[in-house]
C-alpha cells in the first residue's frame, strides 16, 4: 500500500468520526461527546495532512496554526452566552472566507504566478477551474453575509434594512459574477485573470451583503443556518478544486445538514425559505409606534409580586430581551423563589425565541435552570388556560395573538405561545416598541395584561426582592 | 470525464444524502450547539489551506494561503470550543437537578 493510499484510508477515519460525531451531537445525552468526536476527526485530518506533506516549508504553516488558534481561543473566552449567535456567525464567515482564500491561493499559484501563459482551464482542468471560481463566489458571499448577520445581531447595519432596487442589484451582481467567473477561467493573460478574480471576489461579497442586509432580525436564525450550510458548500467546492475527497465529504455533509436545520427552523416559524430570502416581512404597516396602542395598563414589580404571592402556577416566557439584559440568573432566581413557595413554575420555550434556534435553552442553561422547568411550545400551550400568571420577559412576536389570524399580518400563521389565554399576564419590556416583525401586539391591550416597563434584569431582581420580603 | 472526477461526484451525492438524513429528529435545545458544531466542521477547509501554505511559491499566493489557514484555524478551534462551552452549561444544569 502506498503512502497516498494510507492517507486516503486515514481521511476515511476522519469522515467516520465526523458522521458519528454529528449523530451524537444531535442527542442530548451524547452531545458533548459528539462534539469531541468531531474535533478529534478534525485533528486527525490536520495531522495526516501535515504528515503527508513531509518536508515542506513549515514557517507559514506554524504561523497560521498558532495565530488562528490563539485568536479562536481568545474570541471564545471573551464571548458571553448572550453573544453566542454573533460568535457563531463570525466563525462561519471566517470559514467561508478561508475556503475562498484557499481557492484564490490555488489560482495564483497555478495560473497567475505560473511561467508562460495559459488559461485556468488548461492548467487546472475544467472541473478544478470551475470549482475554484465557485469556491471564490460561495466563500466570498458567505463571508460578507455572515459579517452582515453578525452586525445585524449587534443591532448595527440598520442602513441596509432598505436597499432601493435590491432585486435589480441582485440580478446585476449575479450577471457580473457569472461573467467574471467565466472570464477568469478562460483568459490566458495572467495579469488580466488576476484582476478578474479580484472583481469576482468583490462582487460575490456584495451579493452576500445585499442578500443578508434586509433580512429581519426574527429571520436571523434561519439566515445563519443557511450561511452555515453555504460555508460547507464552499469547502466542498474547494475540495473539488484541490481534488481532496475529505474536503468534498466534510463540506457536503455540513452543507446538507445545514440545509436540513434551515428547513426545521423555517417550519418552526411557518415561513418559507424563499419568503425569508425575499427580504424582511414585506412592507411595514405605518403607525406602529406606542401611539398605536390604546388603554395599555402599566404596572410595577410591587403589584406583580402581590399577584404572584397568590398564584399557584406561573409560566415565565423568555425572549431576546432577557438575553440582552443578561437577566437569565435573575429569572432562574425568581423561579427558585416561587418554587420554594410551592408554586408550580415553568419556562415556556418558543423554538425561535431569541436570535438562534434553541437560544433560550443556551441562555437559561447558563443560569443553571433545571431541565424539567423548560417546556416546549407544543406542550405548554395546552396549559396556558389553567395558568394563574404568565410573565413575559422581553419576548414579543412569539406571543402575538394576531399570528392566529389566517392572513393580513406579516406573522400570520406562525405558531405562537398562547399566553393570552392565561388568567393574568405581566409583560416585562423596555417600551412598547414593536418586535422584529414590526407589528403591534394586541396582547398588550388585553384587560388581564399589564406592562412592567424597564430593564428585564432590574425588574426581575425587584420581583425576587419583593417576593423574598413577603416570605420573610 | 476522468475516473477521479466521477468518483468525486459519487462522494458528493452520497455525502449530501448522508448529511440530510443525519439530522432528522433534533431537540430544539440542541439546534444552536448543532449549528455551532457543524459550523466548526465546515472549517475542514483547513486541510486545503495546510496543503497550500507549505508549497506556494509566489508572495501573493503565500499570503492568501496563510490567511486562509489562519481563518480556518479560528473557525475550527473557536468553533469546537464554543460548542463545548454551550454543551458544558447544559450538563451543569442537568447535574444540579
Amino acid at each position: 500500500m502506498t503512502g497516498a493510499e494510507l492517507v486516503h484510508l486515514a481521511y476515511l477515519a476522519s469522515v467516520a468520526l465526523f458522521v458519528v460525531g454529528l449523530k451524537r451531537l444531535a442527542r442530548v445525552r451524547t452531545a458533548r461527546q459528539g462534539n469531541l468526536l468531531l474535533a478529534g476527526g478534525m485533528l486527525l485530518a490536520v495531522v495526516i495532512t501535515l504528515v503527508e506533506q513531509g518536508r515542506v516549508e513549515v514557517t507559514w504553516i506554524v504561523v497560521g496554526l498558532v495565530v488562528g488558534a490563539v485568536i479562536g481561543v481568545w474570541t471564545v473566552l471573551r464571548a458571553t452566552a448572550t453573544s453566542m449567535p454573533q460568535v457563531v456567525a463570525r466563525f462561519n464567515g471566517f470559514g467561508g472566507a478561508a475556503s475562498a482564500f484557499v481557492a484564490l491561493a490555488l489560482f495564483w499559484d497555478e495560473v497567475v504566478d505560473a511561467a508562460g501563459s495559459g488559461t485556468a482551464i488548461e492548467r487546472l482542468g475544467v472541473a478544478s477551474a470551475v470549482t475554484v471560481a465557485l469556491s471564490v463566489v460561495i466563500g466570498g458571499a458567505t463571508a460578507s453575509g455572515s459579517i452582515a448577520a453578525e452586525a445585524k445581531l449587534w443591532g448595527r447595519l440598520t442602513a441596509l434594512t432598505r436597499i432601493p432596487g435590491r432585486s435589480v442589484l441582485m440580478v446585476a451582481s449575479a450577471a457580473l459574477v457569472l461573467a467574471a467567473a467565466t472570464t477568469s477561467i478562460v483568459v490566458a493573460d495572467p495579469g488580466f485573470a488576476a484582476g478578474v478574480v479580484v472583481v469576482l471576489l468583490v462582487t460575490s461579497a456584495v451579493i452576500g451583503l445585499v442578500a443578508v442586509g434586509p433580512v429581519g432580525g426574527a429571520d436571523m436564525p434561519v439566515m445563519i443556518s443557511l450561511l452555515n450550510s453555504l460555508s460547507g458548500l464552499a469547502a466542498a467546492a474547494t475540495g473539488f478544486a484541490l481534488g481532496n475527497t475529505l474536503l468534498i465529504m466534510g463540506g457536503t455533509i455540513v452543507g446538507a445538514a445545514g440545509l436540513m436545520l434551515t428547513r426545521i427552523m423555517c417550519v418552526a416559524m411557518n415561513r418559507t425559505l424563499w419568503n425569508v430570502l425575499a427580504g424582511g416581512l414585506g412592507a411595514m404597516p405605518s403607525g406602529d409606534d406606542a401611539s398605536a396602542y390604546e388603554h395599555v395598563v402599566s404596572s410595577d414589580a410591587e403589584e406583580a409580586a402581590m399577584v404572584l404571592e397568590a398564584a399557584r402556577s406561573v409560566v415565565i416566557v423568555p425572549g431576546y430581551g432577557l438575553a440582552a439584559a443578561r437577566g437569565q440568573h435573575s429569572a432562574a432566581e425568581l423561579a427558585d423563589v416561587l418554587a420554594d413557595r410551592g408554586v408550580q413554575v415553568r419556562f415556556a420555550i418558543h423554538p425561535v425565541a431569541g436570535r438562534m434556534p434553541g437560544h433560550m435553552n443556551v441562555v437559561l442553561a447558563e443560569a443553571d435552570v433545571p431541565y424539567d422547568r423548560l417546556v416546549e411550545m407544543d406542550r405548554i400551550n395546552r396549559d396556558f388556560a389553567a395558568t394563574d400568571v404568565v410573565i413575559v420577559v422581553g419576548a414579543n412576536d412569539v406571543t402575538n395573538p394576531s399570528a392566529r389570524q389566517a392572513s393580513g399580518t406579516p406573522i400570520a400563521g406562525m405558531p405562537i405561545l398562547e399566553v393570552d389565554q392565561a388568567q393574568r399576564i405581566f409583560v416585562i419590556k423596555r417600551s412598547l416598541s414593536p418586535g422584529y416583525s414590526g407589528i403591534k401586539n394586541p396582547l398588550y391591550e388585553q384587560d388581564n395584561c399589564a406592562m412592567i416597563f424597564g430593564d428585564a434584569k432590574e425588574v426581575l431582581d425587584d420581583l425576587v426582592q419583593e417576593l423574598s420580603a413577603a416570605t420573610a | 470525464m476522468n475516473g477521479t472526477l466521477l468518483l468525486s461526484i459519487y462522494v458528493l451525492v452520497l455525502a449530501s444524502f448522508l448529511g440530510y438524513e443525519l439530522l432528522t429528529k433534533v431537540p430544539p435545545m440542541l439546534h444552536t450547539p448543532l449549528m455551532s458544531g457543524a459550523n466548526a466542521m465546515s472549517g475542514v477547509t483547513i486541510v486545503g489551506a495546510l496543503g497550500l501554505a507549505g508549497v506556494t511559491s509566489g508572495a501573493v499566493a503565500t499570503v492568501m494561503a496563510t490567511l486562509a489557514l489562519i481563518l480556518a484555524t479560528i473557525n475550527v478551534v473557536g468553533g469546537f470550543l464554543v460548542t463545548d462551552r454551550m454543551l458544558s452549561q447544559f450538563s451543569t444544569a442537568k447535574d444540579r437537578r
